[in-house]
């Protein structure tokens, strides 16, 4: 480990959160590597190694691998054992993963057949986000344009690279937080002792499991279990198919399930200028061009570092493409209205960040510009002489990356190009 | 000390949007991995993207190139385009001759001159019609 990202490593419980890897069936191939949006993947003796200080939990590690040696964390369907009254929040994407689904109560009161004391929809409060969202963009109380931060990923992203970007952040807490927030709170007015309250999210990626145990926006987490969308989804296959009675419960609109799709919250805030990226590689073309000055003329942009949005979590079952298609359909069987902040009675501020995010300078070659200035240099000496075909058999994802981690110590400084030793040996 | 700089060439493109941009992106990586202020980088960005777009639009591509101090940037971007013939209205904000194509595209709103001056702290123009445009920037970090 360099010493001087060493000093820089936050957050050490990153590793428990993102993904991990499985070495026995790891084969040290360089598709993960080469893919990684933040270059956060080496090959080391055969095996992937991620850099945490650097993971997005994008999942497109997992998306990519072909030998299922990457595995996304995530909490397991045992820590219902953990809770006396458990609340769970299901995600608009988790609707999209059922084949002809015409009813979200179906899903809700199979939930609470799971042993769920009560449920919360997300897309409900991600309604409330909206009308925040709305509030503070007819007053431009954030500086265009507005950028998204319901993903997580793309959030991380921000803090870590596009540290210009920060006062164009919307300070507002991602859907979960608030279902979370209202949920806890319903079930404390009932009665229930706070110490007995377990609130479990059923995430479709491994970038909410991470920003759900951190806790960012707030001062501490909210939601105290993380499971995934595919476990609870073999669990409620079985109990749908056979459910006796469906319980009324739902009260989300189409707005709020179309937040489980890319351009869901952007259409909602009913802002005509708006922009919606989704896929990691589109969203940072995005964030350049934002960075550049070329899209000041825009109000609102949704960014989703999955394709297609939180259809295309790498925690789901179905393609997102077909979910997305299902989700489409179910929401033009529900109503278009929208649900009202005037409903819950708090406060706009209820909703908004509790405590701002911080940047990450993982990016910096060193504290000292000078020592900085000599490792580029360096680096751009090593470069000069590399073949620059980006092959990954030294194990870095591209020549230029394989030069940095030489000139800023990462790798020994005799490390050399296997490509280069073997057209001299030829 | 002081006098070292990374020195950075980039081909600017003609008539290809897709990669204007992609030196503006480059120079940034380097400021960021430098530990360059953001508010600094984000003045950069501006005029650098301003200049390549202006190559790409209106000079059928040319080159940039990048000199990157410990406290400044020089940025040189040098094309051998047609020129401009009023140096003076071509500074005026709003003043296009941007092709009306490019203008549908959302480009060419008369704002790129104006730009790079107002984000570059020393900013020098040298134009000759026929002969091509020589714009000289430095950006002071602060």
């Amino acid at each position: 480990m360099n010493k001087e990202r060493s000093l820089t490593r936050i957050l050490t419980d990153k590793a428990l959160h993102t993904v991990n890897l499985d070495p026995e069936k790891c084969r040290g191939c360089v598709t993960c590597m080469r893919r990684c949006p933040t270059e956060a993947i080496r090959v080391r003796n055969g095996k992937a190694s991620v850099d945490y200080d650097r993971c997005i939990g994008c999942g497109e590690c997992v998306r990519l691998c072909t030998h299922n040696a990457k595995l996304p964390s995530h909490d397991s369907w045992d820590t219902l054992e953990d809770f006396k009254y458990k609340i769970v929040l299901p995600p608009p994407s988790l609707y999209g993963q059922f084949n002809n689904l015409d009813n979200i109560d179906i899903v809700l009161s199979a939930l609470l057949e799971l042993g769920f004391d009560e449920v919360y929809e997300v897309g409900l409060a991600a309604e409330y986000v909206s009308s925040v969202t709305k509030i503070m963009l007819d007053r431009k109380e954030v500086k265009s344009p507005v950028i998204s931060t319901a993903c997580p990923a793309i959030l991380e992203l921000i803090m870590m690279k596009y540290h210009n970007l920060q006062d164009n952040l919307l300070p507002v807490l991602a859907p979960v937080d608030v279902a979370a927030k209202l949920a806890r709170e319903r079930a404390i007015a009932k009665g229930i002792p706070a110490e007995d309250i377990g609130v479990y999210f059923i995430s479709p990626c491994p970038a909410k499991v991470f920003a759900l145990k951190m806790g960012i926006g707030v001062n501490k987490p909210y939601v105290d279990r993380v499971l995934s969308v595919a476990d609870a989804y073999m669990r409620l296959v079985p109990v749908m198919n056979n459910l006796k009675n469906t319980k009324s419960l739902t009260k989300m609109c189409a707005t709020g399930l179309r937040w489980g799709v890319s351009r869901g919250e952007a259409n909602a805030i009913f802002h005509e200028k708006t922009i919606a990226a989704d896929g990691v590689e589109n969203c940072v073309k995005i964030l350049e061009a934002v960075e550049d000055g070329s899209l000041d003329d825009i109000e609102f942009i949704e960014l989703n570092a999955c394709t297609a949005g939180c259809v295309g979590g790498v925690m789901n079952v179905e393609n997102p493409f077909v979910a997305r298609g299902r989700l489409y359909q179910l929401a033009r069987k529900m109503s278009t209205g929208v649900n009202h902040l005037t409903d819950v009675g708090k406060s706009k501020e209820y909703f908004t960040w509790e405590a701002s995010p911080m940047v990450k300078d993982v990016f910096v070659l060193d504290e000292d510009r000078f020592t900085a200035m000599n490792k580029l240099m360096e680096m751009e000496n090593v470069f000069s002489k590399l073949p620059q075909v980006d092959c990954g058999l030294c194990g870095a994802p591209s020549c230029r990356a394989f030069a940095e981690d030489l000139a800023s110590g990462v790798i020994p400084a005799d490390t050399k190009c296997p490509r280069l030793e073997e057209e001299k040996n030829q | 000390m002081a006098n070292q700089f990374i020195h950075q060439e980039y081909l600017v493109a003609g008539n290809n949007f897709n990669s204007a941009g992609s030196a503006s992106e480059a120079v940034k990586s380097t400021l960021k991995k430098m530990g360059v202020a953001s508010s600094d980088i984000r003045r950069v960005a501006i005029a650098m993207y301003e200049g390549e777009i202006n190559m790409v639009i209106h000079a059928g591509g040319g080159i940039a190139l990048v000199d990157i101090y410990y406290d400044k940037i020089n940025i040189l971007l040098n094309d051998k385009g047609k020129g401009i013939a009023d140096l003076e209205k071509a500074m005026q904000p709003g003043y296009s001759t941007a092709p009306e194509e490019v203008q549908r595209l959302g480009f060419g709103a008369g704002m790129g001159l104006p730009n790079m001056k107002k984000y570059a702290d020393v900013f020098d123009i040298q134009s000759e019609v026929g002969v091509g445009t020589t714009v000289k920037m430095t950006i002071y970090f602060g």
